[in-house]
């Protein structure tokens, strides 16, 4: 120190360096802050040896507390089947009609039903399973391959369309572009339309009647009502699946969508796909 | 004659991007060649038409070299308005996701673009000019190397341009904060190995019998982020002529080097680089000597050395294992008081000077960053601790937490630095307006205190309905639900990201005006007069 310095402010001596008017005054650590950064060296010391810390050669110290979070995920996991283990047998060994018709136990299965609905199931058909364009609302009684509890399980089990599944639901409503003339699909599709509601040039819905009744009554039916062994919507309830509209029928039967559902047995396993199936059932359209 | 070299160097690399734009393997490849020929291309011109045949003018040795800390300013100003616009942008994008522009300009696109906009861009050139800066400075030498600060600015900027235009064509390594692509990386390893000559060469000629504490925090960052950006960047080309490259490592080996990298990003280039910054500008804006020169040493060492291990804190609960968990953690909790040496260096650097906190908005704007920098180094520990992580992680907590060190720390002492250089590196006398930068200190204020309380509330909203169970043991929300509960607070963090966009639109306007050599007519700042100024 050979220019020691005196700063007047303060009357600290600083360190006797000066770099483009900058000095430093030679202040001792603060006393609290030694000791705080003292007390988290201890306190990182004394965890290390509580929990698993130190690399070795082929493993690390385990800490005497023996924790593992692994362990711990299991634990918990299994607090939590122990807890539920009573509705949980019940349910693997009834079927789920008879699973709905326990009180208790349809309680639970839709309230499990409902958590497992909001991981796997809101991503197409939404948080109120209101669905979508594409995707059917499960609240209301349109069931495209049946609302009985049974069928209901059946479709999740195996999907639909869901190719890697030999037991899915199948149908495919072939593409009429190639079928019959561009005239004759705006006609079926005014026909169509008007079940349920008006249509502008009502003269189409007399030719259309006719070539639904010569091309679609196989699966849809006399009535139009459809056909719940091929999955064929009922055409008269004014519920649309992509979306309403002579257009969008018109669309559809020149090259219909054919949507897929995956199958879910083997992802979710046999008891959690009975309690989607009873929570499905119980949200209003339930037959 | 004057560029003679560099327009023939410039030519060529044009060229060669020329041919790599035609015979690329892939078309995002082939885009971005397109994109670097034209830089390159234009690049040449300038200089074309700038240059003449007569003898360069003689360099005076013993003058300090400016002219790259002066476009460094400029870059740094006009960096911070593109990366935090970009910000706003894509926190409406998540508000209202119809903003999202397909393919180009979705979130997903647009998000690096903000984080490398702001880190980087915007900070990377603060540190830049900053360093070159107080290197000289407190070295009493020129930077060292003729014309390499230059090779190293513009360098720099074409790293920044390829990175963001990468990004917006789809090229991606995925890896966070470090998203370019193979071959910008290789450029960068580049350009910051030159830097680091130029850092180091100019301390080695030093006039000064020791180095000055602002230039170990410079130098630490350079050396860190070289060797982070060189082993997080490790991997192999798809094709020499192709935008795909594929990591040297895989699984939780390449999570924990991301986050090796990725903390270290915050900690050598966020606080290490910055506190640089804050050990010369603080100082000299209050004129008063550095509070204690043994705090420097004892957190300068331990902050660095304990940094380094910290990063697993950002893999809690995942498929890291346990003891690698709990070293990132308690490393993380020894790093508070080294962290904190800095803001008590910082702060009690105004012992004598607290007066000018009211008269002196620069010296407001600097306070405010080492308070934030205090807050969000506290935060940071406490983060870190598993069972709140258990609760934060992979929540917008995270993102309040990181933008009240950006927005607060990193922003604002750059702020008050460049209100400092400004003048001095234009030979002007003052600012165009103290006025101005009142208004700048507030709006950045409020909009950091809008933007982290929304997101506490919100991280914390979302952290708790994630793990909300019935009292069966079912999960009671989806995650869609925690989404749409989001919005209010999304809508919120946007306009506390525009009140301090805003903030930074003023700085540039008075900037601008700094250098055109205006001065605004106005009151002096209420309680200024010389009366108040510590005796001498």
């Amino acid at each position: 120190m050979s220019n020691e310095h005196i700063d007047e402010v303060s009357g600290v001596t600083t360190t006797g360096h000066e770099w483009d008017g900058i000095r430093e005054l030679n202040n001792p650590l603060p006393r609290w802050w030694v000791i705080t950064f003292y007390v988290t060296i201890a306190w990182a010391a004394a965890y290390t040896i509580a929990y698993p810390a130190w690399p070795m050669l082929s493993s690390a110290t385990k800490g005497v507390l023996g924790y593992s979070s692994r362990n711990e995920v299991k634990s918990e996991l299994a607090a939590a089947e122990t807890a539920k283990v009573r509705f949980v047998t019940a349910i693997q060994e009834k079927s789920v009609s008879e699973i709905a018709a326990d009180d208790a136990l349809r309680e639970f299965a839709v309230a499990a039903g409902a958590a497992t609905f909001k991981v796997n199931c809101v991503q197409c058909h939404g948080s109120g399973a209101q669905g979508s364009k594409g995707f059917p609302n499960l609240n209301d009684d349109d069931w495209l391959w049946g609302g009985k509890a049974d069928q209901i399980q059946q479709t999740i089990m195996h999907g639909i369309r869901f190719s890697a599944d030999p037991d899915t639901r199948m149908s495919q409503m072939p593409a009429f572009a190639d079928i019959i003339t561009p005239e004759q699909i705006t006609q079926v599709s005014a026909y169509v339309a008007s079940l349920s509601g008006k249509v502008k040039d009502s003269s189409l819905v007399g030719p259309g009647a006719k070539v639904f009744e010569e091309n679609c009554v196989a699966c849809h039916g006399d009535n139009a009502k459809g056909n719940r062994e091929f999955g064929a919507p009922d055409l008269t309830d004014a519920i649309w699946l992509y979306r309403s509209g002579e257009t969008a029928i018109a669309e559809q039967v020149r090259s219909p969508k054919h949507g897929v559902m995956p199958a879910w047995l083997g992802r979710l396993g046999d008891t959690k796909v009975k309690e989607l199936a009873v929570y499905v059932h119980s949200l209003g359209g339930g037959e | 004659m004057k560029f003679g070299t560099e327009i023939v160097l410039l030519g060529l690399f044009a060229f060669a991007a020329f041919v790599a734009a035609g015979f690329g393997v892939d078309e995002p490849f082939r885009q971005h060649m397109w994109v670097l020929f034209l830089v390159l291309l234009g690049f040449t011109a300038i200089l074309l038409r700038n240059s003449n045949f007569k003898p360069a003018a003689p360099i005076d040795p013993s003058a300090y070299m400016d002219g790259p800390i002066r476009y460094g300013t400029i870059a740094t100003v006009f960096w911070g308005v593109v990366g935090m616009s970009v910000g706003v942008v894509i926190a409406l994008q998540l508000a209202y996701p119809q903003l999202n522009i397909q393919p180009w300009f979705n979130f997903g696109r647009l998000r690096p673009v903000h984080t490398s906009g702001v880190v980087f861009a915007f900070g990377g050139n603060a540190l830049l000019c900053t360093s070159l800066y107080v290197v000289q400075r407190t070295c009493r030498a020129r930077l060292f190397g003729g014309n390499l600060a230059w090779f190293v600015f513009w360098g720099y900027q074409l790293f920044i341009v390829m990175a963001a235009t990468g990004y917006l064509l789809g090229i991606t390594e995925s890896r966070e904060y470090a998203e370019p692509e193979w071959y910008v990386d290789i450029w960068l390893t580049i350009v910051w190995v030159a830097y680091l000559i130029l850092f180091l060469g100019t301390i080695l000629k030093r006039k000064e019998p020791h180095i000055y504490v602002a230039n170990w925090f410079y130098l630490s960052f350079i050396i860190t982020v070289a060797m982070l950006h060189v082993v997080n960047n490790l991997s192999m080309p798809a094709s020499f002529l192709g935008s795909k490259s594929y990591s040297a490592f895989s699984g939780v080996q390449d999570a924990l080097i991301q986050w090796w990298y990725g903390h270290n990003a915050v900690g050598f280039f966020l606080t290490a680089g910055f506190l640089g910054m804050m050990y010369y500008f603080v100082p000299k804006q209050a004129n008063r000597p550095v509070y204690s020169y043994r705090l420097s040493i004892i957190h300068f060492w331990a902050l660095i050395f304990l940094y380094i291990w910290a990063g697993p804190h950002h893999l809690h609960y995942t498929a890291l294992p346990d003891w690698a968990q709990t070293l990132g953690m308690v490393f993380s909790i020894m790093l508070w008081m080294p962290s904190w040496g800095g803001m008590i260096n910082g702060l009690m650097t105004l012992s004598g000077a607290w007066d000018k906190i009211r008269t002196d908005p620069i010296i407001r704007m600097m306070v405010a960053a080492i308070a934030f920098y205090g807050m969000s180094t506290f935060e940071g520990p406490m983060m870190s601790i598993k069972t709140v992580n258990s609760l934060s992680h992979y929540t917008d907590w995270t993102i309040g937490h990181v933008h009240s060190g950006a927005l607060g720390w990193v922003g604002m002492i750059t702020f008050g630095a460049i209100y400092y250089m400004v003048p001095k590196l234009w030979n002007r006398e003052r600012l165009y307006s103290l006025r101005l930068v009142t208004w700048h200190f507030w709006l950045a204020t409020l909009g950091i205190v809008v933007y982290a309380a929304v997101m506490w509330v919100s991280g914390i909203m979302q952290g708790l309905m994630w793990r909300e169970y019935d009292e069966q043991g079912f999960l009671v929300y989806s995650f869609a639900e925690s989404v749409a509960a989001m919005h209010p607070y999304y809508v919120m963090r946007a306009a506390g990201g525009a009140m301090y966009l805003a903030g930074t639109l003023i700085m540039a306007w008075n900037v601008t005006m700094t250098i055109r050599g205006h001065q605004r007519q106005e009151q002096p700042m209420s309680g200024a007069a010389p009366a108040l100024q510590p005796a001498e």
